[in-house]
């Protein structure tokens, strides 16, 4: 029997729960012995002039070894750059609070804090640009000399009114995609070490071969001058995906040194200084007939980019493309803004740009539901792409591989009883009870392992003593590949997985790579592994065929056993062992990159059940329900985790995280007790259906999981909230839907009656 | 100071600001322990002080003079086998990234010793001192009770 599909537990596990990881700040290596500790002066302030900085009440603090600003950067090119180009250290101005201004070096790690203090910079205070409609005022201007705080735009050149006009029903809203952390539990680090004229560059990154290019580009060196290295990274989302401005000036700063440096963040420094997700403005309109047939939806973004361009303009790009979601609807226009603030710059985060999609027009198909008067289920029915029009090009140009989207809503309504649960909201509604009952429902298709060329590598050897390694380009943070990947061998060539060891995450050891992100893993990286295995096992059927002086057509490999035996002929067969011997080093080895222009597009819904005590406005997500369709899956343990994490993060959105500032541009929510994390007691346990429609985009049938959770619970949570309060004639609120929020709107509704 | 560190005396002098994480992961070298805030919030930090659960990076080493720490790094046995606790974590695939994980083995751990026999309420509440971003907790609090469940 084949060993995917069956539930193994994680091989990755034993170490972790009873030593513990390695992470960055726990490398006890001796290539870091006498490493200096670098901490970074960060701008207190969101927007100002540099006018001075004086180092030397801090140079002259015991124990500090150099501090060194964007002047002595003299040794890189360009730091000034185009708007909306992040320099490495601050130069001339500081554009948000958190921004690096300088770093400390010192010898020991206690002696930063207090060094960093004593550096002097004064600063000239600018007018701040706090949110979009200030940004796209260009009152303040960001980079003096541009004309305009806006750095990208796309979709339509304008909009086209008479797309409504045949439609019976038309609804317009604004609707806010809050900003948002990914405050993976490890902050971000990075050591460094210089020797012969190469950078030993230790990471908590998803993607060490990225992080090594972007690298060698800014500090103007060979890519082979740079080898990185990501050790046991304590989760990503997103927001570990390229090499942050901090890490190079690390890298820099031991060559300048000439000694090791290692650097930590702290908390308050990650909330600030790390990429933030989401924070879009969607205005969406939608149009249609009073039987539920949608016409014309369009959907209005603006992206808040924080200070600089990180990613915040490509999130647009894909939210647009994804804009029309499962529906087939005959019109869709999309078009875009992104534009400069004094705030954090904005990343990518657990979906980038398609939860954003996702939430914008779930929430148009709610509106419209309630103003036709329809429930929100059929409205989705009436609406769906059916089962046989795929591949199916969407009006915005997505080309989306299979799915089976009525059967998904109906598996999870089912699941959940929804009948039941619109019978519990009435009894409810009818007897005035303070505790509403609410009930979300989301139904999303997402893209994975999409881009032009999305390529992973692998390379695979099977070694004398009969064992097999794997190195995999996909550097994970959390996913279980070493588990993921060894079943994968063991099924092709019935090598026990135990004898297989997976490693990743050293650009010296596989010099081509791509990383972990955007749920492509498994299909890329996954499907590398995999050809590996097989093209390793035609070499095997020659290497068999000549040991046993057969024809290598009546070779056959006895997955249970691991071993080669001639067709019809019982008795003696060849091992593994044997035929890496005969190979020599390296003989019995295939290296592979897997690439595809094939996007893959999972799906699914979801049903939230919320309860909303009427007295304090305060929501409690009671019941969550998923189908996550990501075709086969190649262990339920895993696929399960991913979407329990994912749900918990998209509940977590719609309910309680948001990065805040204050008119000035200060950080209101720059520690974790302000940033209203999600806990297991906010929590109930979650209720996954299984549902698998395999995609032909690769050889193994799969698409992504990874931010399937996420995409289909917030608005679901959302949706849920609004339903439970959707009898005082609450149609929306924007996330997240705090208590004080949700107490406001049925005072307001209240008041309004 | 002196504090015996899962079963071992160890004697060194320490700062007077030195946090017990930083003692037990750069002196003792011991680290499994994690930091992951500044605000005594995420709870990663999490080790047993004579029996009680305690955030180490709001303890100073020299406060916990003469006292017993236990740490991830000594719940296994002699041979490494895994405990009732991290054995549940790996059945149930209550770890991703691992990085809350000792924290929250050394919470769970607390948990149990007090009460045997949480309800699901009980566990998540037990746990609202300890973040994961990676898991959903869905599997912790599942692997807290089945860990129960053997411990009984
Ligand atoms: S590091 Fe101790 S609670 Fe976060
Ligand atoms: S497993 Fe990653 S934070 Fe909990």
């Amino acid at each position: 029997m084949s060993i995917l599909g069956t539930r193994v537990v994680r091989t990755e596990d034993p170490r972790l729960l009873t030593a513990g990881a390695i992470y960055l700040e726990d490398l006890r290596l001796p290539e870091l012995q006498g490493a200096a500790y670098a901490t970074f002066v960060r701008s207190p302030m969101a927007h100002a002039r540099i006018t001075e900085i004086d180092v030397s009440a801090a140079l002259a603090e015991p124990g500090v070894v150099a501090v060194l600003t964007a002047r002595d950067l003299d040794d890189i090119p360009d730091q000034s750059g185009a708007a909306g180009a992040e320099p490495l250290l601050a130069v001339d101005v500081v554009r948000f609070a958190g921004e690096p201004v300088a770093i400390v070096l010192t010898e020991e790690s206690y002696q930063g804090e207090d060094a960093a203090e004593l550096v002097s910079v004064d600063y000239e205070e600018l007018p701040a640009v706090i949110g979009v409609q200030q940004g796209l005022s260009d009152e303040t201007l960001l980079f003096p000399g541009s004309d305009s705080n806006v750095v990208g735009k796309g979709g339509a050149e304008s909009f086209d009114d008479a797309a409504f006009a045949g439609c019976e029903v038309v609804v317009e809203r604004t609707i806010v995609n809050q900003r948002v952390a990914a405050a993976p539990l490890e902050v971000r680090a990075a050591a460094a070490r210089w020797a012969e004229d190469r950078l030993t560059l230790w990471v908590s990154t998803q993607n060490v071969h990225g992080v090594r290019d972007q690298t060698a580009g800014r500090l103007g060196l060979d890519p082979g001058a740079v080898r990185v290295v990501a050790p046991d990274v304590g989760g990503g989302f997103g927001a570990k995906i390229g090499a942050d401005r901090e890490t190079i000036v690390v890298g820099w700063a031991a060559r300048r040194l000439g000694r090791p440096v290692r650097w930590v963040e702290t908390r308050n420094e990650n909330l600030m200084g790390m990429s933030h997700g989401r924070a879009q403005r969607h205005t969406v309109t939608i149009g249609g007939s009073r039987d539920g047939r949608v016409a014309a939806y369009r959907l209005d973004i603006v992206q808040d980019c924080g200070a600089y361009i990180r990613l915040g303009t490509m999130l647009p790009n894909l939210t647009m493309l994804m804009a029309g979601g499962v529906y087939d609807l005959p019109r869709i226009e999309t078009a875009y803004r992104a534009v400069l603030t004094n705030t954090t710059p904005i990343g990518a985060y657990r979906g980038a740009g398609r939860p954003e999609a996702t939430a914008a027009i779930e929430r148009a198909m709610d509106l419209f539901a309630a103003e036709i008067g329809m429930d929100p289920t059929e409205v989705r029915r009436v609406n769906f792409v059916a089962p046989d029009k795929f591949p199916f090009t969407t009006k915005t140009g997505a080309t989306y591989d299979t799915g089976e989207y009525a059967k998904a809503l109906d598996t999870v309504l089912e699941a959940a009883g929804y009948e039941e649960l619109r019978a519990e909201q009435r009894r409810r509604r009818e007897r005035g009870d303070p505790l509403q009952l609410g009930i979300g429902v989301s139904t999303y298709v997402e893209i994975t392992g999409g881009g032009p060329e999305a390529g992973e590598t692998a390379r695979l050897s099977v070694h004398d003593d009969g064992t097999v390694t794997v190195w995999t380009g996909s550097s994970p943070h959390g996913q279980g590949h070493a588990t993921a990947w060894a079943m994968l061998v063991q099924d092709e060539l019935g090598i026990p997985m135990d004898r297989v060891t997976v490693r990743h995450g050293d650009t010296d050891v596989l010099k081509e790579g791509v990383g972990t992100f955007g749920s492509r893993s498994l299909q890329l990286g996954g499907t590398a592994v995999h050809n590996a295995a097989v093209e390793v096992k035609e070499r095997a059927r020659e290497l068999a065929a000549d040991e046993m002086e057969a024809d290598p057509a009546d070779l056959v490999l006895d997955v249970e056993s691991g071993t080669w035996t001639v067709r019809g002929v019982p008795g003696q067969g060849v091992s593994w062992a044997r035929l890496a011997e005969r190979a020599g080093p390296d003989g019995l080895s295939a290296d592979t990159k897997f690439a595809t222009n094939q996007a893959t597009f999972p799906f699914g819904a979801h049903v939230a059940v919320v309860e909303v005590d009427l007295e304090t406005g305060r929501p409690r997500l009671v019941r969550h329900v998923t189908v996550d369709d990501a075709g086969p899956v190649l262990n339920p343990i895993l696929a399960e985790g991913q979407r329990h994490g994912g749900i918990a993060q998209g509940a977590a959105q719609a309910l309680y995280e948001e990065v805040a500032y204050d008119e000035y541009g200060n950080p209101v929510t720059a520690t974790l007790m302000d940033y209203t994390f999600i806990t297991a007691a906010e929590l109930p346990s979650f209720e996954l259906v299984a549902m698998e429609t395999p995609t032909s985009a690769n050889p193994l049938g799969v698409k992504g999981i990874g931010e399937a959770g996420t995409i289909g619970s917030t608005p679901a949570v959302q949706s849920a909230v609004v339903d439970a309060l959707a009898h005082l004639g609450i149609r929306h609120i924007d996330m997240p839907a705090t208590p004080e929020r949700v107490w406001t709107a049925i005072n307001e509704a209240r008041t309004a009656q | 100071m002196t504090i015996t560190v899962n079963g071992e005396k160890t004697s060194h002098e320490v700062e007077d600001r030195t946090l017990l994480v930083h003692h037990l992961r750069d002196v003792v070298g011991l680290t499994a322990t994690n930091i992951g805030c500044d605000t005594s919030t995420c709870g990663s930090c999490t080790v047993l002080v004579n029996g009680e659960s305690v955030k180490s990076c709001t303890v100073l080493a020299a406060q916990v003079d003469g006292d017993e720490v236990e740490t991830l790094e000594g719940l296994a046995g002699d041979g490494g086998e895994m405990d009732a606790v991290q054995n549940a974590f790996q059945q149930k695939h209550a770890l991703q990234c691992g990085f809350c994980t000792p924290g929250m083995v050394m919470a769970a751990t607390s948990l149990l010793r007090e009460n045997p026999d949480p309800t699901e309420e009980q566990v998540r509440m037990a746990l609202k001192g300890n973040l994961c971003r990676c898991t959903g907790y869905h599997n912790i609090v599942q692997a807290i009770l089945s860990a129960a469940e053997g411990i009984r």
